[in-house]
């Protein structure tokens, strides 16, 4: 297990190095010269040219990544090309919020995907799991843009229950655990908890249904085991795969969603992605799609573990 | 019945029907099954697939899923009509009075548990001591089913043991109660011919050593006539045939039997052309109204046809459900 846990960190090594070489490579994939955002259309061309030098543009792609590479290793992200403020601080902050709602939305989403996909599963082809086939079908099916619309509509305009916008009263920005802080979450966290409902009830259904299939658990019934005890090693025969839909989709959350975060203006990772593609942002841009690789390499990282720690079968390679 | 000798038998059965609901009808699976069985006795159910020898077993034990199959008939066990006794009570006999050893143990077993915790927690649920003393015991059991460096084993899952082994432990399992009747679905189909024997005769010494009644499904004539005390050959979910070891496979009564023995290869047959039996088994949707095997015997004349045929007992314990079966002493091939 131990070498296992210690093969699988040094295989992310590689892979966090193909997200830099990736992220790295963005500035020269996206069209245009990255300095358009910098300098005006209309400087003079020797401007341009000592800032090209200046930004090292002239040195060989080799050269400039293992710049990059140094630069990211150090923590410096670089400077945010609309503000002039370091990235990693906006990127931290925007991230900080971001985990609010996607902690919120993985709470809510996951425990609510759970149930009902292991009723249903449990329940295969009755009643309970055609209510919950049909409930976690509108759950992936629904644009949440525009669930996060209506909720707004509804909770916010009509009833006058919860804030539309924002994460605190009068647009500020810290976040605190007081009341007022946490209705503001109420509605983005549940919008973005609609997906990751449908797709975890969904992934746990089928592994329920096709665990419950197998013949040991007629061997367990044949050795006289209750429904508790049975269900117990269900459980533990649907855990590994469980939790790999679940730390894809924590991921996923933690990606932000533009969508969600520009309808509530929550200023988390996907708001400042909005912000860093319309500014073309390039440093920002970099530096938040990085990070999030990063984040999702990690997650799998320990996925990977949780599941051999889980599953005796997958320690073996 | 007529086959009853000893005044209380381990296990009656007697009527036993069951019908399965299936997306084309309904599957009649097993159609009346009638016998006893002693204590410490051995039979043998043999046929070929979907002829409801597993079914049957499954039935005995009260395993079949409730809420798709039709269940009729009378099972009793130790005196305990096992259909009328509450769930709870079941799971009590299950795994103790009564158990079973699965034809793939690698299905059978959880992947994810090891070896020792799946024949602990069975010891636990039975005899309430501490896991710690239930360890111990599964100890003994991997050495008595002759699993080598057993104390190894024990931290074993599945997975990691070959399938001779495995169906070693699913044996250990099976017996860690001490049941009076052991029920083995087919224990050797899955296994190397080499370990195929093996495990038979672990089976055949474990029996006689802790007096066990036995019912051993199986397809392979070999098998019942190494282990078992009687047969019975069953067919389209009714017994055909019965007697003991040497009655059904010396002398078969029931067409049905001839073939089988004549279509596979055991004892004596060198020189002799194999023999299959025409056609397939019957569609359990739509039996046929008459004796079930007619439309491939080839004795089946129009009493075949008109009704299925009775159970004729040739003598005490000795039955044949054929028309032709009250010929004396004419080998029916």
């Amino acid at each position: 297990m131990f070498a296992y846990i210690l093969r699988r960190i040094l295989y992310i090594v590689p892979i966090a190095l193909g997200v830099t070489l990736l992220v790295f490579a963005l500035v020269h994939i996206a069209p245009g010269d990255p300095l358009n955002a910098v300098v005006g259309p209309d400087a003079p061309a020797e401007v341009v040219e000592q800032l090209r030098r200046s930004y090292g543009f002239d040195q060989p792609l080799p050269v400039q990544y293992v710049i990059y590479l140094g630069h990211v290793l150090s923590g410096d992200l670089g400077q945010s090309v609309a503000t002039g403020r370091p990235v990693i601080a906006d990127l931290g902050r925007a991230l900080g919020n971001t985990l609010i709602l996607s902690v919120g939305a993985a709470i809510v989403g996951f425990t609510s995907g759970i149930l009902l996909g292991a009723l249903a599963g449990w329940h295969r082809g009755g009643f309970i799991d055609r209510l919950a086939t049909l409930l976690t079908l509108i759950g992936v099916s629904v644009p949440h843009y525009w669930l996060g619309m209506v909720l707004v509509i509804v909770m916010a305009v009509e009833l006058n229950l919860l804030p539309a916008m924002g994460m605190a009263p009068g647009g500020a920005t810290g976040w605190g655990f007081t009341g007022a802080h946490l209705a503001h979450a109420v509605l983005p966290v549940l919008t973005m908890s609609v997906i990751p409902m449908g797709i975890v009830a969904r992934s746990v259904r089928a592994t329920v249904a096709e665990v419950l299939q197998q013949e040991f658990v007629q061997a367990l019934r044949a050795k006289g085991l209750g429904r508790g005890p049975v269900l117990r090693h269900v459980v533990r025969n649907v855990a590994p795969t469980v939790v790999s839909v679940l730390g894809l989709q924590f991921g996923y959350l933690l990606g932000g969603s533009i969508l969600i975060e520009t309808v509530f203006s929550w200023p988390g990772t996907g708001f400042l992605l909005n912000e860093a593609i319309f500014k073309r942002d390039l440093p920002l841009l970099q530096g938040t799609i990085l990070m999030l690789g990063l984040f999702f390499v990690l997650l799998n990282l320990l996925v990977d573990i949780a599941q051999a720690a889980l599953d005796p079968r997958m320690r073996r390679s | 019945m007529p086959d009853q000798t000893q005044s209380a038998p381990l296990l009656s059965v007697s009527g036993l029907t069951v019908s399965f609901k299936t997306e084309r009808g309904t599957a009649s699976a097993i159609n009346g099954v009638d016998f006893d069985l002693k204590r410490g006795e051995v039979l043998c159910l043999l046929g070929e697939s979907g002829s409801g020898k597993s079914v049957t077993l499954r039935a005995l034990m009260r395993l079949l899923p409730e809420r798709r199959s039709r269940i009729a008939g009378k099972v009793l066990l130790n005196g305990e009509d096992v259909y009328a006794v509450p769930e709870r009570r079941m799971e009590k006999l299950r795994g103790k009075a009564i158990s079973m050893v699965f034809q793939e143990p690698m299905l059978a077993l959880d992947p994810v548990y090891t070896i020792g915790h799946q024949i602990a927690e069975t010891i636990v649920r039975h005899e309430g001591i501490a896991f710690a003393d239930a360890e111990r015991r599964a100890l003994d059991l991997l050495e008595r089913v002759q699993i080598p460096s057993a104390k190894r084993r024990l931290k074993a899952y599945p997975h990691e043991m070959s399938g001779g082994m495995r169906q070693r432990a699913m044996i250990a399992l099976a017996l860690s109660c001490n049941p009076a009747l052991l029920l083995a679905d087919e224990p050797t189909t899955a296994l190397d011919a080499t370990v195929q024997m093996q495990i038979l005769l672990l089976l055949r010494q474990l029996q006689a050593e802790l007096d066990m009644a036995v019912i051993l499904v199986t397809h392979d004539i070999g098998v019942a006539a190494e282990t078992a005390d009687r047969v019975a050959v069953m067919y389209a979910g009714r017994f055909v045939e019965l007697g003991t070891a040497r009655q059904v496979l010396k002398d078969p009564q029931h067409p049905y039997t001839a073939g089988l023995l004549a279509s596979t290869v055991h004892g004596n047959m060198r020189g002799h052309a194999l023999e299959a039996i025409p056609g397939a088994p019957p569609d359990l949707t739509n039996l046929p109204s008459g004796c079930a095997y007619a439309p491939r015997c080839p004795h089946a004349d129009a009493h075949c046809t008109a009704a299925p045929p009775s159970e004729t007992w040739l003598e005490p314990g000795r039955m044949a459900r054929c028309v032709r079966a009250r010929v004396p002493a004419a080998a029916p091939v």
